[in-house]
Protein backbone atom coordinates (compact mmCIF):
# COMPACT_ATOMS: atom_id res chain seq x y z
CA UNK A 1 0.00 0.00 0.00
CA UNK A 2 1.23 3.47 -0.84
CA UNK A 3 1.68 5.55 2.29
CA UNK A 4 -0.78 8.36 2.72
CA UNK A 5 0.39 11.78 1.65
CA UNK A 6 1.09 14.09 4.60
CA UNK A 7 -1.42 16.65 3.46
CA UNK A 8 -4.06 16.67 0.77
CA UNK A 9 -6.11 19.64 -0.24
CA UNK A 10 -9.14 18.87 -2.34
CA UNK A 11 -11.29 21.32 -4.31
CA UNK A 12 -10.18 24.30 -2.33
CA UNK A 13 -11.80 27.62 -3.17
CA UNK A 14 -11.26 31.05 -1.76
CA UNK A 15 -12.98 34.33 -2.48
CA UNK A 16 -12.15 37.86 -1.50
CA UNK A 17 -15.51 39.59 -1.53
CA UNK A 18 -16.96 38.82 -4.96
CA UNK A 19 -13.61 38.12 -6.51
CA UNK A 20 -12.55 34.53 -6.96
CA UNK A 21 -8.97 33.99 -5.89
CA UNK A 22 -8.90 30.34 -6.83
CA UNK A 23 -11.35 27.50 -7.19
CA UNK A 24 -11.05 23.74 -7.40
CA UNK A 25 -7.48 23.79 -6.23
CA UNK A 26 -6.05 20.38 -5.40
CA UNK A 27 -2.68 19.81 -3.88
CA UNK A 28 -0.92 16.83 -2.41
CA UNK A 29 2.18 16.97 -0.30
CA UNK A 30 4.20 13.87 0.51
CA UNK A 31 6.79 13.53 3.21
CA UNK A 32 10.28 14.26 1.99
CA UNK A 33 9.33 16.65 -0.76
CA UNK A 34 9.12 20.37 -1.31
CA UNK A 35 6.42 22.18 -3.23
CA UNK A 36 6.86 25.63 -4.63
CA UNK A 37 3.74 27.67 -5.25
CA UNK A 38 4.28 30.15 -8.01
CA UNK A 39 2.05 32.70 -9.63
CA UNK A 40 1.61 36.40 -10.33
CA UNK A 41 1.05 38.92 -7.54
CA UNK A 42 -2.46 38.78 -6.21
CA UNK A 43 -3.11 35.24 -7.38
CA UNK A 44 -3.73 33.98 -3.86
CA UNK A 45 -0.45 32.34 -2.87
CA UNK A 46 -0.42 33.90 0.58
CA UNK A 47 -4.12 33.12 1.02
CA UNK A 48 -3.52 29.47 0.15
CA UNK A 49 -0.69 29.21 2.66
CA UNK A 50 -2.71 30.95 5.38
CA UNK A 51 -5.60 28.55 4.76
CA UNK A 52 -3.27 25.57 5.19
CA UNK A 53 -2.07 27.05 8.51
CA UNK A 54 -5.64 27.52 9.69
CA UNK A 55 -5.35 31.30 9.82
CA UNK A 56 -8.01 31.82 7.15
CA UNK A 57 -11.17 29.89 6.42
CA UNK A 58 -11.64 28.78 2.79
CA UNK A 59 -14.95 29.20 0.95
CA UNK A 60 -15.00 25.52 0.07
CA UNK A 61 -12.74 22.53 0.16
CA UNK A 62 -11.56 19.59 2.16
CA UNK A 63 -8.29 18.92 3.84
CA UNK A 64 -6.81 15.54 4.72
CA UNK A 65 -3.96 15.05 7.11
CA UNK A 66 -2.15 11.72 6.73
CA UNK A 67 -5.13 10.31 4.90
CA UNK A 68 -7.91 11.24 7.30
CA UNK A 69 -10.21 14.23 6.94
CA UNK A 70 -9.57 16.98 9.43
CA UNK A 71 -11.08 20.40 10.05
CA UNK A 72 -9.23 23.45 8.76
CA UNK A 73 -7.22 24.88 11.60
CA UNK A 74 -7.49 21.77 13.77
CA UNK A 75 -5.13 21.86 16.76
CA UNK A 76 -3.36 18.64 15.65
CA UNK A 77 -2.72 20.19 12.28
CA UNK A 78 -1.54 23.48 13.75
CA UNK A 79 0.89 21.78 16.08
CA UNK A 80 2.65 20.05 13.18
CA UNK A 81 2.98 23.10 10.96
CA UNK A 82 5.80 25.62 11.13
CA UNK A 83 4.67 28.84 9.51
CA UNK A 84 6.67 31.76 8.24
CA UNK A 85 4.48 34.53 6.90
CA UNK A 86 4.99 37.95 5.34
CA UNK A 87 4.94 39.52 8.78
CA UNK A 88 7.79 37.73 10.46
CA UNK A 89 6.33 37.32 13.92
CA UNK A 90 9.56 38.61 15.41
CA UNK A 91 9.26 41.14 18.22
CA UNK A 92 11.74 43.95 17.66
CA UNK A 93 12.04 44.75 21.37
CA UNK A 94 13.14 41.23 22.26
CA UNK A 95 16.42 39.53 21.46
CA UNK A 96 16.53 36.65 18.95
CA UNK A 97 16.93 34.18 21.85
CA UNK A 98 13.88 35.57 23.64
CA UNK A 99 11.89 35.50 20.42
CA UNK A 100 12.78 31.86 19.81
CA UNK A 101 12.09 30.83 23.41
CA UNK A 102 8.64 32.41 23.11
CA UNK A 103 7.98 30.59 19.84
CA UNK A 104 8.94 27.25 21.45
CA UNK A 105 6.58 27.88 24.37
CA UNK A 106 3.76 28.77 21.97
CA UNK A 107 4.32 25.63 19.91
CA UNK A 108 3.74 23.54 23.07
CA UNK A 109 6.13 20.88 21.83
CA UNK A 110 9.63 19.84 22.85
CA UNK A 111 12.44 21.91 21.40
CA UNK A 112 13.83 20.72 18.07
CA UNK A 113 17.29 22.13 17.48
CA UNK A 114 18.65 24.01 20.52
CA UNK A 115 18.33 27.78 20.15
CA UNK A 116 22.08 28.53 20.01
CA UNK A 117 22.66 25.84 17.41
CA UNK A 118 19.80 27.10 15.25
CA UNK A 119 21.10 30.67 15.38
CA UNK A 120 24.63 29.48 14.57
CA UNK A 121 23.35 27.59 11.58
CA UNK A 122 21.79 30.72 10.18
CA UNK A 123 24.91 32.74 10.88
CA UNK A 124 23.25 34.63 13.72
CA UNK A 125 25.22 33.09 16.59
CA UNK A 126 26.88 36.40 17.47
CA UNK A 127 23.58 38.29 17.63
CA UNK A 128 21.67 36.04 20.03
CA UNK A 129 21.43 38.75 22.69
CA UNK A 130 21.12 41.82 20.45
CA UNK A 131 17.64 43.34 20.38
CA UNK A 132 16.06 42.58 17.00
CA UNK A 133 15.44 46.33 16.58
CA UNK A 134 19.16 46.73 15.84
CA UNK A 135 19.26 43.96 13.22
CA UNK A 136 18.84 44.38 9.47
CA UNK A 137 15.89 43.07 7.47
CA UNK A 138 17.89 40.06 6.28
CA UNK A 139 19.03 39.26 9.80
CA UNK A 140 15.44 39.49 11.06
CA UNK A 141 14.44 37.06 8.33
CA UNK A 142 17.15 34.69 9.57
CA UNK A 143 15.78 34.91 13.11
CA UNK A 144 12.33 34.05 11.78
CA UNK A 145 13.82 31.11 9.86
CA UNK A 146 15.59 29.87 13.00
CA UNK A 147 12.12 29.47 14.48
CA UNK A 148 11.48 26.62 12.04
CA UNK A 149 14.50 24.78 13.40
CA UNK A 150 13.74 25.22 17.10
CA UNK A 151 10.04 24.35 16.80
CA UNK A 152 9.66 20.77 15.68
CA UNK A 153 7.05 20.57 12.92
CA UNK A 154 6.80 18.21 9.99
CA UNK A 155 5.24 20.60 7.51
CA UNK A 156 6.89 23.93 6.90
CA UNK A 157 4.73 26.56 5.27
CA UNK A 158 6.92 29.38 4.04
CA UNK A 159 5.70 32.55 2.41
CA UNK A 160 8.47 34.11 0.31
CA UNK A 161 11.27 32.73 2.51
CA UNK A 162 14.01 34.30 0.39
CA UNK A 163 12.92 37.88 1.04
CA UNK A 164 15.81 40.16 2.03
CA UNK A 165 18.31 37.31 2.22
CA UNK A 166 21.82 37.50 0.75
CA UNK A 167 23.50 34.70 -1.21
CA UNK A 168 24.70 32.90 1.92
CA UNK A 169 21.27 33.24 3.45
CA UNK A 170 19.60 31.70 0.41
CA UNK A 171 22.11 28.84 0.51
CA UNK A 172 21.48 28.35 4.22
CA UNK A 173 17.72 28.08 3.78
CA UNK A 174 18.22 25.79 0.78
CA UNK A 175 20.20 23.39 2.92
CA UNK A 176 17.69 23.77 5.76
CA UNK A 177 14.87 22.72 3.43
CA UNK A 178 16.88 19.83 1.98
CA UNK A 179 17.78 18.53 5.45
CA UNK A 180 14.20 18.91 6.59
CA UNK A 181 13.03 16.84 3.62
CA UNK A 182 15.66 14.17 4.27
CA UNK A 183 14.60 13.94 7.89
CA UNK A 184 11.09 13.15 6.76
CA UNK A 185 9.55 16.59 6.69
CA UNK A 186 7.76 18.42 3.91
CA UNK A 187 7.86 22.01 2.73
CA UNK A 188 5.22 24.13 1.07
CA UNK A 189 6.51 27.51 -0.01
CA UNK A 190 5.65 30.39 -2.23
CA UNK A 191 8.36 32.03 -4.24
CA UNK A 192 8.86 33.83 -7.53
CA UNK A 193 12.45 32.79 -7.85
CA UNK A 194 13.42 29.52 -9.47
CA UNK A 195 14.71 27.31 -6.69
CA UNK A 196 17.06 24.41 -6.97
CA UNK A 197 17.21 21.88 -4.18
CA UNK A 198 19.64 19.01 -4.25
CA UNK A 199 18.62 15.76 -2.73
CA UNK A 200 14.86 16.09 -2.35
CA UNK A 201 12.15 16.28 -5.01
CA UNK A 202 10.79 19.73 -5.76
CA UNK A 203 7.54 20.30 -7.58
CA UNK A 204 6.26 23.62 -8.80
CA UNK A 205 2.57 24.51 -8.83
CA UNK A 206 1.31 27.53 -10.71
CA UNK A 207 -1.73 29.47 -9.68
CA UNK A 208 -3.00 31.65 -12.49
CA UNK A 209 -4.50 35.03 -11.89
CA UNK A 210 -8.29 35.15 -11.47
CA UNK A 211 -7.70 31.47 -11.53
CA UNK A 212 -9.93 28.59 -11.91
CA UNK A 213 -7.81 25.52 -11.44
CA UNK A 214 -4.36 25.28 -12.76
CA UNK A 215 -2.34 22.34 -11.74
CA UNK A 216 0.96 21.40 -13.10
CA UNK A 217 2.90 18.22 -12.57
CA UNK A 218 0.39 16.99 -10.00
CA UNK A 219 -0.69 13.42 -9.80
CA UNK A 220 -4.34 12.91 -10.61
CA UNK A 221 -6.67 12.72 -7.66
CA UNK A 222 -7.48 9.12 -6.94
CA UNK A 223 -11.15 8.06 -7.16
CA UNK A 224 -11.56 7.62 -3.41
CA UNK A 225 -10.51 11.15 -2.84
CA UNK A 226 -13.14 12.71 -5.06
CA UNK A 227 -16.23 11.65 -3.15
CA UNK A 228 -15.25 13.13 0.18
CA UNK A 229 -17.65 15.62 1.61
CA UNK A 230 -17.05 19.22 0.79
CA UNK A 231 -16.95 21.63 3.67
CA UNK A 232 -18.78 24.84 2.85
CA UNK A 233 -18.47 27.87 5.04
CA UNK B 1 2.97 26.64 28.84
CA UNK B 2 1.85 29.06 26.13
CA UNK B 3 -0.27 30.79 28.78
CA UNK B 4 2.64 31.70 31.06
CA UNK B 5 4.88 32.43 28.08
CA UNK B 6 2.46 35.07 26.78
CA UNK B 7 2.20 36.77 30.19
CA UNK B 8 5.96 36.67 30.66
CA UNK B 9 6.63 38.08 27.21
CA UNK B 10 4.12 40.92 27.58
CA UNK B 11 5.57 41.88 30.95
CA UNK B 12 9.06 41.79 29.49
CA UNK B 13 7.92 44.07 26.65
CA UNK B 14 6.37 46.44 29.19
CA UNK B 15 9.64 46.55 31.14
CA UNK B 16 11.57 47.31 27.95
CA UNK B 17 9.04 50.04 27.15
CA UNK B 18 7.86 51.45 30.47
CA UNK B 19 5.94 54.17 28.61
CA UNK B 20 3.25 51.55 28.07
CA UNK B 21 2.47 51.59 31.80
CA UNK B 22 3.43 55.18 32.58
CA UNK B 23 1.57 57.02 29.80
CA UNK B 24 -1.94 56.05 30.95
CA UNK B 25 -0.97 56.95 34.50
CA UNK B 26 0.23 60.42 33.46
CA UNK B 27 -2.96 60.91 31.45
CA UNK B 28 -4.93 59.89 34.52
CA UNK B 29 -3.00 62.35 36.70
CA UNK B 30 -3.59 65.19 34.21
CA UNK B 31 -7.34 64.60 34.08
CA UNK B 32 -7.78 64.64 37.83
CA UNK B 33 -5.36 67.55 38.25
CA UNK B 34 -7.19 69.65 35.64
CA UNK B 35 -10.60 68.98 37.08
CA UNK B 36 -10.33 71.17 40.23
CA UNK B 37 -8.86 73.94 38.05
CA UNK B 38 -11.73 73.79 35.61
CA UNK B 39 -14.60 73.25 38.02
CA UNK B 40 -13.95 74.54 41.47
CA UNK B 41 -11.34 73.82 44.12
CA UNK B 42 -14.00 74.02 46.88
CA UNK B 43 -13.66 70.95 49.08
CA UNK B 44 -17.40 70.24 49.46
CA UNK B 45 -17.89 70.18 45.68
CA UNK B 46 -14.78 68.09 45.05
CA UNK B 47 -15.78 65.52 47.65
CA UNK B 48 -19.12 65.18 45.91
CA UNK B 49 -17.76 64.57 42.41
CA UNK B 50 -14.42 62.92 43.28
CA UNK B 51 -15.60 59.29 42.87
CA UNK B 52 -17.04 60.02 39.43
CA UNK B 53 -14.02 62.00 38.25
CA UNK B 54 -11.66 59.33 39.53
CA UNK B 55 -13.43 56.50 37.74
CA UNK B 56 -14.05 58.40 34.49
CA UNK B 57 -10.34 59.17 34.40
CA UNK B 58 -9.66 55.47 35.03
CA UNK B 59 -11.96 54.45 32.14
CA UNK B 60 -10.36 56.91 29.72
CA UNK B 61 -6.82 55.98 30.66
CA UNK B 62 -7.66 52.29 30.25
CA UNK B 63 -9.09 53.06 26.82
CA UNK B 64 -5.80 54.73 25.95
CA UNK B 65 -3.83 51.59 26.73
CA UNK B 66 -6.20 49.07 25.13
CA UNK B 67 -4.95 49.46 21.56
CA UNK B 68 -1.63 48.00 22.57
CA UNK B 69 -3.22 44.72 23.57
CA UNK B 70 -3.36 43.16 20.08
CA UNK B 71 -2.38 45.76 17.50
CA UNK B 72 1.43 45.58 17.76
CA UNK B 73 1.21 41.78 17.64
CA UNK B 74 -1.12 42.00 14.64
CA UNK B 75 1.26 44.29 12.79
CA UNK B 76 4.47 42.32 13.33
CA UNK B 77 2.92 38.89 12.79
CA UNK B 78 3.20 37.67 16.38
CA UNK B 79 -0.56 37.38 16.46
CA UNK B 80 -0.36 34.82 13.63
CA UNK B 81 2.01 32.80 15.79
CA UNK B 82 -0.50 32.85 18.63
CA UNK B 83 -3.43 32.00 16.36
CA UNK B 84 -1.43 29.14 14.83
CA UNK B 85 -0.37 27.82 18.24
CA UNK B 86 -1.99 24.53 19.23
CA UNK B 87 -2.85 26.09 22.59
CA UNK B 88 -6.54 27.07 22.83
CA UNK B 89 -6.97 30.67 21.71
CA UNK B 90 -9.18 31.75 24.67
CA UNK B 91 -6.35 30.74 27.00
CA UNK B 92 -3.88 32.90 25.10
CA UNK B 93 -6.37 35.79 25.08
CA UNK B 94 -6.84 35.37 28.84
CA UNK B 95 -3.07 35.63 29.24
CA UNK B 96 -3.10 38.84 27.22
CA UNK B 97 -5.91 40.21 29.43
CA UNK B 98 -4.00 39.35 32.61
CA UNK B 99 -0.82 40.91 31.25
CA UNK B 100 -2.72 44.07 30.29
CA UNK B 101 -4.23 44.24 33.76
CA UNK B 102 -0.85 43.79 35.45
CA UNK B 103 0.73 46.51 33.32
CA UNK B 104 -2.03 49.12 33.56
CA UNK B 105 -3.99 48.46 36.75
CA UNK B 106 -1.19 47.74 39.20
CA UNK B 107 0.47 51.17 38.71
CA UNK B 108 -2.95 52.80 39.05
CA UNK B 109 -3.64 50.86 42.26
CA UNK B 110 -0.31 51.93 43.73
CA UNK B 111 -0.85 55.55 42.80
CA UNK B 112 -4.52 55.70 43.80
CA UNK B 113 -4.03 56.71 47.48
CA UNK B 114 -1.87 59.64 46.41
CA UNK B 115 -4.18 60.67 43.57
CA UNK B 116 -7.23 60.52 45.83
CA UNK B 117 -5.67 63.32 47.92
CA UNK B 118 -5.62 65.54 44.82
CA UNK B 119 -9.38 65.26 44.60
CA UNK B 120 -9.85 65.71 48.33
CA UNK B 121 -11.41 62.31 48.78
CA UNK B 122 -11.90 61.64 52.52
CA UNK B 123 -9.56 58.95 53.87
CA UNK B 124 -12.57 56.95 55.06
CA UNK B 125 -13.38 56.31 51.39
CA UNK B 126 -9.90 54.98 50.59
CA UNK B 127 -10.62 51.29 51.34
CA UNK B 128 -13.70 51.47 49.11
CA UNK B 129 -11.72 53.19 46.37
CA UNK B 130 -9.05 50.48 46.41
CA UNK B 131 -11.64 47.71 46.54
CA UNK B 132 -13.48 49.10 43.50
CA UNK B 133 -10.20 49.42 41.64
CA UNK B 134 -9.14 45.84 42.45
CA UNK B 135 -12.49 44.44 41.33
CA UNK B 136 -13.36 46.92 38.59
CA UNK B 137 -10.17 47.07 36.55
CA UNK B 138 -10.17 43.36 35.54
CA UNK B 139 -13.59 43.98 34.00
CA UNK B 140 -12.19 46.96 32.10
CA UNK B 141 -9.35 44.85 30.68
CA UNK B 142 -11.60 41.89 29.79
CA UNK B 143 -14.35 43.93 28.10
CA UNK B 144 -11.69 46.06 26.46
CA UNK B 145 -10.12 42.92 25.00
CA UNK B 146 -13.37 42.14 23.18
CA UNK B 147 -13.57 45.62 21.67
CA UNK B 148 -9.94 45.76 20.72
CA UNK B 149 -10.07 42.26 19.21
CA UNK B 150 -12.96 43.32 16.98
CA UNK B 151 -11.17 46.44 15.76
CA UNK B 152 -7.70 44.90 15.37
CA UNK B 153 -7.92 44.37 11.63
CA UNK B 154 -9.18 47.91 10.98
CA UNK B 155 -6.88 50.70 9.91
CA UNK B 156 -8.29 53.31 12.27
CA UNK B 157 -10.22 51.61 14.99
CA UNK B 158 -9.70 54.21 17.72
CA UNK B 159 -13.08 55.97 17.76
CA UNK B 160 -14.95 52.77 16.99
CA UNK B 161 -13.21 51.14 19.94
CA UNK B 162 -14.44 53.81 22.36
CA UNK B 163 -17.96 53.57 20.92
CA UNK B 164 -17.92 49.81 21.40
CA UNK B 165 -16.34 49.66 24.81
CA UNK B 166 -17.41 52.72 26.80
CA UNK B 167 -21.13 51.84 26.95
CA UNK B 168 -20.17 48.42 28.31
CA UNK B 169 -18.12 50.12 31.03
CA UNK B 170 -21.20 51.89 32.41
CA UNK B 171 -22.14 49.24 35.05
CA UNK B 172 -18.61 49.32 36.46
CA UNK B 173 -18.69 53.12 36.59
CA UNK B 174 -22.09 53.20 38.30
CA UNK B 175 -21.37 50.65 40.99
CA UNK B 176 -17.79 51.76 41.64
CA UNK B 177 -18.70 55.40 42.14
CA UNK B 178 -21.73 54.31 44.18
CA UNK B 179 -19.50 52.32 46.51
CA UNK B 180 -16.99 55.16 46.98
CA UNK B 181 -19.71 57.74 47.60
CA UNK B 182 -21.38 55.46 50.13
CA UNK B 183 -18.07 54.91 51.93
CA UNK B 184 -17.39 58.65 51.99
CA UNK B 185 -20.72 59.11 53.78
CA UNK B 186 -19.99 56.25 56.22
CA UNK B 187 -22.64 54.03 54.63
CA UNK B 188 -22.19 50.31 53.94
CA UNK B 189 -20.93 49.58 50.41
CA UNK B 190 -20.58 45.80 50.35
CA UNK B 191 -23.51 45.41 47.93
CA UNK B 192 -21.81 47.41 45.20
CA UNK B 193 -18.55 45.56 45.82
CA UNK B 194 -20.30 42.21 45.39
CA UNK B 195 -21.76 43.34 42.08
CA UNK B 196 -18.35 44.56 40.90
CA UNK B 197 -16.95 41.15 41.85
CA UNK B 198 -19.69 39.40 39.91
CA UNK B 199 -19.03 41.60 36.87
CA UNK B 200 -15.33 40.81 37.08
CA UNK B 201 -15.98 37.05 37.33
CA UNK B 202 -18.38 37.14 34.39
CA UNK B 203 -16.25 39.29 32.11
CA UNK B 204 -12.98 37.51 32.83
CA UNK B 205 -14.39 34.03 32.18
CA UNK B 206 -16.62 34.76 29.19
CA UNK B 207 -14.65 37.73 27.91
CA UNK B 208 -11.70 35.57 26.88
CA UNK B 209 -13.95 33.34 24.76
CA UNK B 210 -15.74 36.25 23.13
CA UNK B 211 -12.49 38.11 22.46
CA UNK B 212 -10.96 34.94 20.96
CA UNK B 213 -13.90 34.56 18.58
CA UNK B 214 -13.73 38.26 17.72
CA UNK B 215 -10.02 37.96 17.02
CA UNK B 216 -10.62 35.07 14.61
CA UNK B 217 -13.23 37.11 12.73
CA UNK B 218 -11.11 40.25 12.68
CA UNK B 219 -8.01 38.56 11.30
CA UNK B 220 -9.61 36.45 8.58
Amino acid sequence: MIPHPLLEIIDLASHRGDRILFEGLCLRIHLGEAIQISGPNGSGKTTLLRIVCGLLAPTAGTIRWQGSPIAFGDADLRSDIGHLGHAKGVKVDLTPKENLAFAIALSERPTGTPIDEALDRLGMGAFGDTPVRRLSAGQRQRVALARLLVCKARLWVLDEPFTALDVQGIEAIGSMITDHGKEGGAVLMSSHQPISLEGIPLRTVFIEKGGSTTLSSLDAIEPWASNVETVRR
Amino acid sequence: MAFTAVIRRDLLLAIRHPAQAIDPLIFFLLVIALFPLGASPRRELLELVAPGVFWIAALLSTLLSLERMFRPDFEDGSLDLMLASPAPLPLIVLAKIIAHWLVTAIPLLLAAPLFSLLLGLPTTALPALLATLVLGTPTLSAIGAIGVALTTGLQRGGVLLSLLVLPLYVPVLVFATGAISAAANDLPFTGQIYILGALAALSCTLGAFVAAAALKIATS
